[in-house]
Parts: structure tokens; C-alpha cells; sequence
């Protein structure tokens, strides 16, 4: 009972832990750049989680890392180190769009368009690291190498369409696709201005979640991700494995740059290209590849990245300042990881010897 | 038996749970009052300016920035502002931000991305805020009424620089490191080119596209090229020209800024810069919104252009290699493109590969339209848009 009750306190007490002690130590950071820590701790709360509208932009901001993180996840389960998210992102915009316009040129219904655009994006983002699974599967290519290097390419590709095949001749000194009609883009959610990705990034993380842990595929996939050669010699598919949840994770990211184009951009051009998918790899890390701790994580990045104008406005901080304070938060509790069963007071304290009589009952 | 991968989701789960959370409360706990208030006085004026990159690159943010900050001291007027705000809906946030909590009734975003669709989603949002946009984008009846835009015709500065360019090399050959082939950079390149040119007609310019505003990478390996091939004076249009006027320093040879003045990034070699001047554009529109003049009411015009003459542009002090010779003919090219009687593009111009592409006798302004849509690079140009 008390062991089971130091295990909980434990579970909150260190990530609570290395919270304050990331906040300490960016409130040092922030004393010593000249501005009062305290007055900065209650403005990052303010502008974070304070009021409904800046929980909208905590919201925001979250919603395209949620899907971004889980083309790093996915694999992860594999054991496969797959940064390609911005790639696949990228990807996923640029086809979204090719679709939508096809579409919408066809004269399809709007919710036939936006769907086409999902798919679109989902197929584009999915095959992109697809290839990068194959690689890895078939020519033994490092994935994180190959992955990294695509995204270099899929940011090639997106500049040569718009700045040539897809170039809308209106827009002269930003390159960009032709627009998608105004009355096919995603909405917001009602009562708010958060689009709808959010409702896909959780929708995308739960299914994930359930995928990994409830089903034999994700079974099958955490078994050859703890060892390759047992999978094989079970008899595991391990090529197919790959392949379909490299798909997948590649799927997520390129339904984020659906989501960005849909819901936000409206065309694709080099704004797409907004570092997103690397945001998505550190939420995947933090989260320890987990699926639901994606969302929350997201939501805390979120929430930073949501605060990074305060610090500038309010206090004439550095702009640089909101990526220390993400860099210092994330460090302490991927240190904080360590920690666990190594503190004495959350150790479970070896069994009393008990009286004689007892152990006699007990046997 | 507990399937143990169920343990550690959940214990992730809640662990994330809790740190959201209690990132909140332990903030809550800590707080004192650091809301900004007014400072008193009645209401004063609130303009938010917003940069794409950080405030001290050397270069476009910078240019900007400076604008900013010669604001400074106007009575009746506080600016807030913030860097490094990327072109998604990040900067509608901000835009929203600076409204709900500074109060901010004038906007300006300064980025060229922030306009479609930030910029205009705002301005619908906000009817009685105005927002000014740094890229002359505005068309009449398409886009909102407080909305409105500005920018420099910089080619001209470029033009001035390319005569101190020619003046200065000694092979005869000029670098232009630029980020993408689109009609407002290739202006620059001509218009630099079309300048050395009338000092020397056999000198060229080389032309490399990085194809990116800020890939310091790239930026470097071209310069350094450039260098090797015997090049002697090398200008830039990327965001941030610190890197190519440091490694044309490195490499012991001519530069010619960009933007802003990087002249203490090469003090023996900075030639002088194609610099803009945000702070009579900011000062002017300042004055007019105390005046009681706004966008909606007609009193300030949505389009805002200049060169010279309107003072958008100044050029860097003139560095220790650019001779008597060189600083005369600059200054006098400077002094009749601010009267007029200078016009960059008057026929005939000729393209690279022999095409006329401004008819003898016909010359074009700089409001004209076939300027905006530039998509050829001077005779003299080696390089290609393709």
C-alpha cells in the first residue's frame, strides 16, 4: 500500500520537480538579461493557459505539432529514428493542394474537396516516408540520415512547383500555388478560432495510441522494435511492418501540411516550410513516443511557443529568449527521466520482518 | 499479469497531464503584477511593428528595427514589438496580441509573407485597426480599407552602388549572391549591373540564386566561389548579407551592402550599401495618424512608394577604398535620380541572351508595371532565371 503510494507521489512529484526547476533556472536566465522573473513567470501564465483566448493560441500553436510529432512516434515503436516530418509535411501541403484544385476545378462538393485534399495530403506525406522505410528495409540506409536528406528534397520540390508547374503568375515576388476556393477551406471550431486540425491531432494521436497498444499490428510492431531477429524468427513480417507504419507516421505529418494549407494558407508556397516537423521530432522525444503524451506535450511546447511574444513586448527580452526557455524546460525533464527509482524517498523500503506467528499464518 | 508497456503509458500519460498543469499553477503561485499599463498621459498612440527575423541580422529585419526605434521619444506614441515571427498564423496571434493586451491601433508587418492571407484575415477581423504592409501589395477594391502598404524603389540605391562597384574592381567582374529569381531581386541585379555599366560597359556581373532568403550555408560557398573565379566586389539581396560581406572580407576583396550598413563587418573592403530608411516612412505615417488621419477615412494613402526623392532610401557612408572619383560619380547619379532626370530603365536595354527588352526611346518609370513583372536579367548578367 505505502509503496504503491510512494510510486504515485514519485510520478508527480519529479516532472513537477523538473518544472520548477527549469523555472528557476530560466528565471536566473531572465534576472540576469535584466528583467524581473517573476513578472515574466505570471506574463508566460497570461499569455499561455490565462484566459480562453490565449489558450486559443496555446491551441494554435499546438495542433500542428500533435500531428507532426507522431511521424516521429510511429516508427519509434519500430525502432526507427525518423526525422523526416518536415519533409512529409511539405509533401502532404503540396498534394492537398494539387488534389484540391483538381477537385474543386471538377465542381466536387465542399466536403468531397476537403476530403480529397486529406487524402491527398495523407498519400503524399505517407509514401514519402514510406521510401524512407524502404531504404531502411531494403538497403539497410540509415532512416535518420535518409529522412533528414528528404526533407532537403521535398523543400526542393515544393520551391520548383510553385515556382514553376503550379505557379500562380499573380504572385509575383511570393511564388505560390493557385489559391484554393475560399468556401473549401476548413473552418474553426464553433465559439473559437482554432481550426480543425486540433480535432484531427487528437483524433490522430488517440487512434495511434490505440493502434500501438490494443492491436496485433502494433504488437507486432513494438515486438520487432524490441528485437528484429526474434520478430523474424516468430515469423513477423517485419519488411510489411515497416513499410505500413512508416506509411502511417508519414501519413500524420502530411495531414499537418493538409491542415496548414486548408486551414490556414490557403495555397502552397514557402511559408509551408515553417519548421513544424522539427518542433514534431522534439514533442515525439519528450513524449517518449507515446501517442497521448504527444498531445500533451504539444500543448506544453503550445503553450511556450505561445508566450514567446510577451517575453518580447512585456519585457523587452531577446527574441531569442522563448527558445531558451523551451530548450531549458525540455532538457530538465528529459533529465528528470533518470531520476526515477533513484531518489531514496521514493524508494520502496524493504519488507519489515514480521513476527513469527505471522509468517507461521502466512504459509 | 499487467501487460508493463501499459504502466509506462500511463504513467507518461499522467506525468504529461500533470506537467501541463502544473506548469500553470506554479506560475499562478509566483505571480505579481507585471501587466503593462498605458503609460499615463490620456490614450497614447500603440503601433505594433513585427519582424520576421531577429532585430539585429545586418540586414532587412535590422532595416526595419532601426525605423522602429527612431520613433522613439514622439510624444503621445508607444510602439511595441516582435521578432522573429514566422509567416504562419503565429503572426495573426501576434497581430491579435498586440490589439487585445497592448492595445495596439496601428499594426505594421513588415514581412512580405505576413500579407495573404495574415495581414488581410486580421484586417477583417479588426475594422478599426490599420495595418501597413512592407511590400506594396495593395489593390483597390480588393483588399480591405484599413489596409495599407508600403515599400522603397531600393533598385535605385543598387544602381548608385553598382557605379562605386565599377570604380572600385580591377578585373572587371562583380558578384550579386541573391535568393530567388523573382521580378523584386532581379530589379536589384539589373539596376546594380545597368549602374557599373555606364562607368565601364565591358564589366559583368555574375549572378548565383541560393534559393533561400537566409541559407548562410549556400550564402558563404557562393561568395567564396565567386572569390575563387577572381571576382572583386561582391553585393547580395538575401535577408541577412552578413555572411557574404564577412567572407568578401575573409577573402580580401570588395562588398557592397545590403539593407542596412554592415560596414563594421568589413572595414577595410564595404564599399557602401543599398540601404532602406523606414524612419521617414514610420516618423511620416505617425504624424499622420496624430493628425487624425487613417487609412479608413481616406487621409492616408493606401499605397505608399519612394526611392530617393521621398527618402525611403540612403546609401552607407562610402568606405576608405572608394576613391574621390568614384564617391563624385555616385553622388552625382544619386542627386539626378532624386530630381528625375535619371531613369534606370530607358531604352534599350538588351537581356543577356540578346533579346531587346526595352525598346530604344521608351523609358520606364519606376511606378511602371512592366518593372514589377521583371523576369530577365540585363546584358552584362551572367547568370540565368531559369
Amino acid at each position: 500500500m505505502t509503496d504503491r503510494w510512494r510510486s504515485s507521489l514519485e510520478k508527480i512529484c519529479i516532472p513537477i520537480g523538473a518544472l520548477v526547476a527549469a523555472l528557476a533556472l530560466f528565471g536566473l536566465f531572465c534576472a540576469l538579461a535584466g528583467a524581473n522573473p517573476f513578472g515574466v513567470y505570471y506574463s508566460i501564465y497570461r499569455a499561455a493557459f490565462g484566459s480562453w483566448s490565449s489558450f486559443q493560441n496555446t491551441l494554435i500553436q499546438a495542433s500542428p505539432l500533435m500531428l507532426s510529432a507522431l511521424c516521429t512516434a510511429l516508427p519509434a515503436r519500430l525502432g526507427l529514428v525518423i526525422i523526416g516530418n518536415e519533409g512529409a509535411l511539405v509533401m502532404g501541403g503540396l498534394a492537398a493542394v494539387a488534389g484540391g484544385l483538381t477537385l474543386s476545378g471538377a465542381g466536387a462538393p465542399v466536403l468531397g474537396v476537403q476530403l480529397g485534399m486529406a487524402l491527398a495530403g495523407m498519400a503524399a506525406g505517407g509514401i514519402w516516408i514510406a521510401i524512407v522505410g524502404a531504404l531502411r528495409h531494403y538497403r539497410a540506409v540509415n532512416e535518420t540520415i535518409s529522412s533528414l536528406l528528404m526533407n532537403y528534397i521535398a523543400i526542393a520540390f515544393l520551391n520548383h512547383m510553385v515556382n514553376g508547374p503550379m505557379k500562380d503568375p499573380s504572385s509575383l515576388n511570393k511564388p505560390s500555388s493557385y489559391p484554393i476556393p475560399e468556401i473549401d477551406m476548413l473552418g474553426t471550431l464553433p465559439g473559437s478560432r482554432v481550426h480543425y486540425g486540433l480535432v484531427l491531432g487528437l483524433i490522430a494521436c488517440g487512434l495511434a495510441y490505440f493502434l500501438i497498444q490494443r492491436t496485433t499490428f502494433g504488437f507486432a510492431a513494438r515486438t520487432a522494435g524490441g528485437n528484429v531477429r526474434a520478430a523474424r524468427v516468430a515469423g513477423l513480417p517485419v519488411g510489411k511492418l515497416t513499410l505500413a507504419i512508416c506509411f502511417l507516421g508519414g501519413a500524420c505529418a502530411g495531414l499537418a501540411g493538409m491542415v496548414e494549407v486548408a486551414a490556414v494558407h490557403g495555397r502552397a508556397n514557402e511559408s509551408l516550410n515553417a519548421n513544424y516537423g522539427y518542433g514534431g521530432v522534439l514533442v515525439a522525444f519528450i513524449a517518449r513516443h507515446n501517442p497521448l503524451a504527444a498531445s500533451l506535450v504539444a500543448l506544453l511546447l503550445g503553450g511556450i511557443l505561445a508566450s514567446g511574444g510577451i517575453l518580447q513586448r512585456s519585457h523587452g527580452l531577446p527574441d531569442a529568449t522563448v527558445m531558451v526557455f523551451q530548450g531549458i524546460v525540455f532538457l530538465s525533464v528529459l533529465y528528470s527521466d533518470s531520476l526515477y527509482g533513484k531518489l531514496p524517498i521514493f524508494k520502496p523500503r524493504p519488507a519489515r520482518p514480521r513476527p513469527p506467528v505471522a509468517t507461521a499464518t502466512a504459509v | 499479469m499487467r501487460n508493463p508497456t501499459f504502466q509506462v503509458t500511463r504513467r507518461q500519460a499522467i506525468r504529461g497531464l500533470l506537467a501541463t498543469g502544473a506548469f500553470g499553477l506554479s506560475l499562478k503561485l509566483g505571480a505579481c503584477s507585471g501587466s503593462p499599463s498605458a503609460s499615463g498621459g490620456g490614450s497614447p498612440l500603440v503601433a505594433g511593428f513585427i519582424y520576421v527575423g531577429p532585430k539585429d541580422d545586418y540586414g532587412y529585419n535590422q532595416a526595419h528595427a532601426e525605423g522602429r526605434a527612431s520613433l522613439d521619444g514622439i510624444e503621445g506614441l508607444k510602439t511595441v514589438e516582435e521578432a522573429s515571427v514566422p509567416e504562419t498564423n503565429a503572426v495573426q496571434e501576434t497581430m491579435r496580441s498586440m490589439i487585445d493586451i497592448d492595445g495596439a491601433s496601428a499594426i505594421f508587418a513588415t514581412s512580405f509573407g505576413y500579407f495573404d492571407p495574415h495581414v488581410l484575415a486580421m484586417a477583417k477581423e479588426f475594422p478599426e485597426v490599420q495595418f501597413f504592409h512592407c511590400g506594396g501589395l495593395y489593390q483597390e477594391g480588393v483588399h480591405p480599407e484599413n489596409v495599407g502598404s508600403y515599400f522603397g524603389y531600393i533598385d535605385e540605391a543598387q544602381y548608385v552602388a553598382g557605379i562605386v562597384a565599377a570604380h572600385a574592381s580591377s578585373s572587371k567582374r562583380l558578384g550579386f549572391i541573391a535568393a530567388k529569381p523573382i521580378p523584386q531581386v532581379l530589379r536589384n541585379v539589373n539596376s546594380f549591373t545597368l549602374g557599373a555599366r555606364t562607368v565601364d560597359p565591358t564589366i559583368t556581373t555574375q549572378v548565383i540564386f541560393t534559393g533561400d532568403w537566409a541559407d548562410p550555408v549556400r550564402e558563404a560557398e557562393a561568395a567564396n566561389s565567386m572569390a575563387d573565379q577572381g571576382i572583386d566586389v561582391l553585393t547580395c539581396h538575401v535577408d541577412s548579407p552578413k555572411v557574404v560581406i564577412e567572407t568578401a572580407e575573409r577573402r580580401g576583396i570588395f562588398s557592397s551592402g545590403y539593407h542596412a550598413n554592415q560596414a563594421e563587418l568589413a572595414p577595410k573592403g564595404y564599399l557602401t550599401g543599398a540601404e532602406w530608411d523606414w524612419s521617414n516612412v514610420y516618423k511620416n505615417y505617425i504624424a499622420q495618424m496624430q493628425a487624425g488621419k487613417t487609412l479608413m477615412n481616406g487621409g492616408i494613402p493606401h499605397l505608399v512608394r519612394g526611392g530617393f526623392k521621398e527618402g525611403f532610401l540612403k546609401l552607407s557612408p562610402y568606405g576608405p577604398a572608394v576613391t574621390a572619383e568614384a564617391q563624385q560619380a555616385a553622388d552625382a547619379a544619386k542627386t539626378q535620380l532624386a530630381s528625375g532626370e535619371l531613369v534606370i530603365y530607358k531604352g534599350e536595354i538588351k537581356d543577356n541572351i540578346g533579346k531587346t527588352v526595352i525598346a530604344g526611346g521608351k523609358e520606364l518609370g519606376q511606378t511602371a508595371v512592366e518593372l514589377e513583372q521583371m523576369n530577365w536579367l540585363a546584358e552584362g548578367v551572367q547568370g540565368s532565371v531559369g
